[in-house]
């Protein structure tokens, strides 16, 4: 029952969490901002809408959007939010989820070249590159967590007596663990520094461009998407630091969603402190997460006999 | 260059002084000028009783004139000095006169002759741009290319722009504009002189008081009639802010192209409310009605002078603090550096004005080699840098925002005030010729004029410094990453408008 409150909680609340990075950002920018509630509004107002397609277009196109969004759903279904147990879960999970989101992203860039755009041919080229880089520490650090925890799935990984914790024994390893995943959600979310979801410039897009083409509905499935899948990494975050226990449902919920709101402000502070980066420095920036993950799996070696 | 007459800016001269060579030695004349370092301020065809003539205004340090009678075809300069490219280009389109040999003839602006002869481009004006032209194009398996606009995204003005791209990577950018031609030029020849300010304005419209004022200039010159130092102030005011106003909000775009957004905040912020100086000086936030011929048409009052003051003392320190923010980024710093350099010398080769120029080493600045109104007695400090890329064309546009306001404190202790105005008669002296210059906040703007023998406008030529830029802005796309094209843009901001005419 936890489980799914929790589940749907999520839902409900992924879309109003961006709005608090547009806040943080109009923050720092010294202005008002839009209303929290925007997100919502903008769903709305798609929902409304017709979807326009392109005469060029065929089926691939129509089922970017679909297959995107219930691929981000996918995660949440699989990962313990707040406390409770997930709703779906066995052994090896992990492994599935990160491919499944890989399939979502196969059929968004499907989608993006189906339209024959150069650019978003363009954008597609570098979501598909910059990606590909990231999947390499994702899986750094399911390695890293199967050797602390002997477990492959995101229930046991945050179980109560995993040692997937900044509270456990490994913290130094999890420091290092936090900063790389902080980065993989910046690039697989596509914020500053690697992308820039406020900019109108075509030619400098990489997630935006892709979906440049889709309308009303179909551009809304693909919004929610991208929220459930912010949320998720965030979650993900959270859980790693989860430095208090709270045996209360309540109070745990409570914790892990202002902490999970911390993160979407530092989101926002990040995007406000720093400009972007060159295109051609973002694969640099890209591996720097691997590295780290890389350098905490060889102190495994030592540290678990 | 010793055929060639020497004149000065807004000066009137009789048609009849300026040099008639032959035309090779007209074309060996500007080649000499042009090798020892010499710019072309105006180069353009037009037509007297019948016959087509050539005239060339050129810049060293001294403005030099001379003309020619056009051949249909000719043996191109730009075979022998690139700085004549885009001239040659638009003469074979305005008056179907060829350049023959000239390495890259195509249309500058997409429109039918005015003399009828066969088109030198081979055109079908019927078609729409860009019509049946063959773009440049790169072959290769790896080449891909990528055609952007008319039609952008945001607020800009149309131009299409053709990338040859490896990857990431662009080879060439082809820019073809012209999709905002209104045909100014013959439009200046055909209204009543009342008119001619009203439309002048409108040539670029963020370049308001630089096109205003040249036209102004050059009618005062033709016409004889002074203008009293108090308007001279408010004109030299005028064009300061208009400056400051479009370097404010252009630093800021530039760093919310890098997604830095706190700077773009403040800086669109502030622009505002330079706008809103230009309104309590001219009436207008963009300058529009307020320099007309024979002073300015609202007279400066110490109510004014000190909301001025007070203001500038209030934003000053605002922007200083801003320009500190965006330049001061590490990260902003990383996207600025060494990107879309375009060298000295090829600055030198397609004859760069304004920021751009100075950014790549061009020390060029109007308002200190052709003076006007009150510059000739003001302290302009250019700023000037060599590196050429994008960090440069933003410093200096920094500095002369600093420096701009400096010019202005100058001029509002200077006790003078403006005569109130009153529209006069004018009367242009017949078979007559001048050229007037002014550093626009863009680069040198240049407006010329032909007069027959009644004393009508022959000719009426415009130039805006965008005419000179755009070829700089391809060049800066050179083997540089095609997501900085946006980057490179707004460090240039070109005008379209003022381009297409």
């Amino acid at each position: 029952m936890e489980s799914i409150f929790s589940f749907c909680f999520a839902i409900l609340i992924a879309p109003l969490l961006p709005a608090v990075i547009q806040k943080t950002k109009a923050f720092f920018a010294g202005k008002q901002g839009p209303p929290l509630l925007i997100n919502y509004y903008t769903l709305i107002k798609l929902f409304k809408k017709g979807s326009v397609y392109s005469t060029s277009t065929s089926f691939v196109f129509q089922m970017g959007p679909v297959v995107g969004c219930a691929t981000s759903l996918m995660m949440l279904l699989f990962f313990p939010l707040a406390g409770a147990a997930p709703i779906f879960s066995f052994h090896g999970d992990v492994l599935i989820l990160f491919y499944l989101m890989g399939l979502g992203r196969f059929f968004t860039i499907l989608a993006a070249l189906d339209t024959a755009s150069p650019f978003e041919g363009m954008g597609a080229a570098r979501e598909a590159f910059f990606s590909t880089l990231a999947e390499a520490t994702v899986f750094g650090i399911l390695v890293l967590f199967y050797r602390l925890s002997g477990s492959l799935s995101f229930a046991e990984f945050f179980s109560s007596t995993s040692a997937i914790t900044l509270s456990g024994t490994h913290t130094a390893l999890l420091v290092l663990v936090f900063i790389a995943l902080y980065i993989v959600m910046l690039t697989e979310n596509s914020r500053v520094p690697v992308d820039d979801p406020a900019t109108h410039l075509e030619l400098t897009m990489i997630h935006e461009v892709m979906i440049l083409d889709h309308s009303g509905p179909d551009l809304a499935l693909i919004e929610l998407g991208a929220w459930f899948k912010l949320l998720f990494y965030s979650a993900f975050l959270t859980r790693i630091v989860d430095l208090f226990h709270f045996q209360n449902f309540w109070l745990s919920s409570l914790y892990f969603y202002a902490v999970v709101t911390f993160i979407y402000v530092t989101i926002g502070t990040v995007e406000s402190i720093t400009a972007r980066l060159k295109m051609n420095m973002v694969p640099k920036f890209i591996l720097t997460p691997f590295a780290l993950v890389f350098f905490a799996t060889i102190l495994t070696m030592e540290l678990i006999k | 260059m010793d055929k060639l007459l020497h004149i000065q800016n807004n000066e009137k001269i009789s048609r009849a002084d300026i040099p008639h060579l032959p035309f090779p030695a007209f074309r060996q004349q500007l080649l000499e000028c042009a090798a020892a370092g010499g710019q072309i301020v105006q180069f353009f065809a037009y037509e007297d009783h019948g016959i087509y003539k050539l005239i060339a205004v050129m810049r060293t340090d001294k403005l030099y004139v001379g003309s020619c009678d056009a051949p249909d075809s000719f043996a191109s300069l730009t075979v022998e000095s690139e700085k004549f490219h885009m001239f040659e280009r638009e003469i074979g389109e305005q008056y179907g006169l060829k350049a023959e040999g000239h390495p890259w003839l195509k249309m500058v602006r997409y429109h039918p002759n005015y003399s009828g002869k066969k088109d030198v481009f081979g055109n079908d004006y019927n078609q729409e741009i860009p019509g049946n032209y063959p773009y440049f194009t790169v072959e290769g398996e790896t080449v891909h290319e990528v055609a952007v606009g008319p039609v952008h995204a945001g607020i800009i003005e149309p131009g299409h722009f053709r990338f040859q791209c490896c990857g990431e990577r662009v080879f060439h950018l082809e820019i073809q504009l012209g999709y905002q031609h209104r045909g100014i030029e013959k439009l200046l020849q055909t209204v009543p002189m009342k008119r001619l300010p009203i439309i002048a304005e409108t040539i670029a419209g963020d370049t308001t008081i630089g096109h205003g004022l040249c036209q102004a200039q050059a009618i005062e010159a033709l016409a004889d009639i002074q203008v009293d130092r108090g308007a001279k102030i408010v004109r030299t005011i005028a064009l300061e802010l208009e400056r400051i106003a479009n370097h404010i909000g252009d630093m800021g775009a530039l760093s919310i192209d890098v997604a830095f957004n706190p700077p773009a905040a403040f800086f669109g912020r502030i622009r505002g409310e330079y706008l809103n100086l230009s309104q309590i000086l001219g009436g207008n936030r963009f300058g529009r009605g307020l320099v007309r011929v024979g002073g300015v048409t609202l007279v400066m009052g110490e109510e004014q002078k000190k909301l001025l003051r007070d203001k500038l003392d209030e934003l000053t320190p605002e922007v200083e603090h801003v320009g500190k923010l965006i330049f001061s980024a590490p990260s902003v710093n990383g996207r600025f550096d060494q990107t879309g350099t375009v060298t000295q010398e090829n600055a030198e080769k397609i004859g760069l004005v304004g920021y751009a120029g100075r950014a790549s080493g061009l020390e060029y600045d109007a308002r200190v080699s052709f003076p006007t109104e009150c510059y000739g007695e003001l302290p302009v400090v250019s700023a000037l840098k060599t590196v050429g890329d994008v960090r440069s064309r933003g410093r200096i546009r920094y500095n002369e925002v600093i420096n701009s306001t400096r010019l202005i404190y100058t001029l509002l202790d200077t006790k003078q005030e403006a005569k109130p105005y009153a529209p006069q008669e004018v009367q242009l002296a017949p078979n007559s010729f001048v050229v007037s210059i002014n550093e626009g906040w863009r680069g040198e703007v240049s407006h010329c004029i032909l007069t027959d023998e009644k004393g009508a406008i022959l000719r009426y030529k415009v130039k805006d410094p965008s005419f000179h830029n755009w070829t700089g802005l391809a060049l800066s796309l050179r083997d540089e990453g095609i997501s900085d094209f946006p980057l490179c843009n707004k460090s240039f901001n070109l005008s379209y408008c003022g381009f297409d005419l």
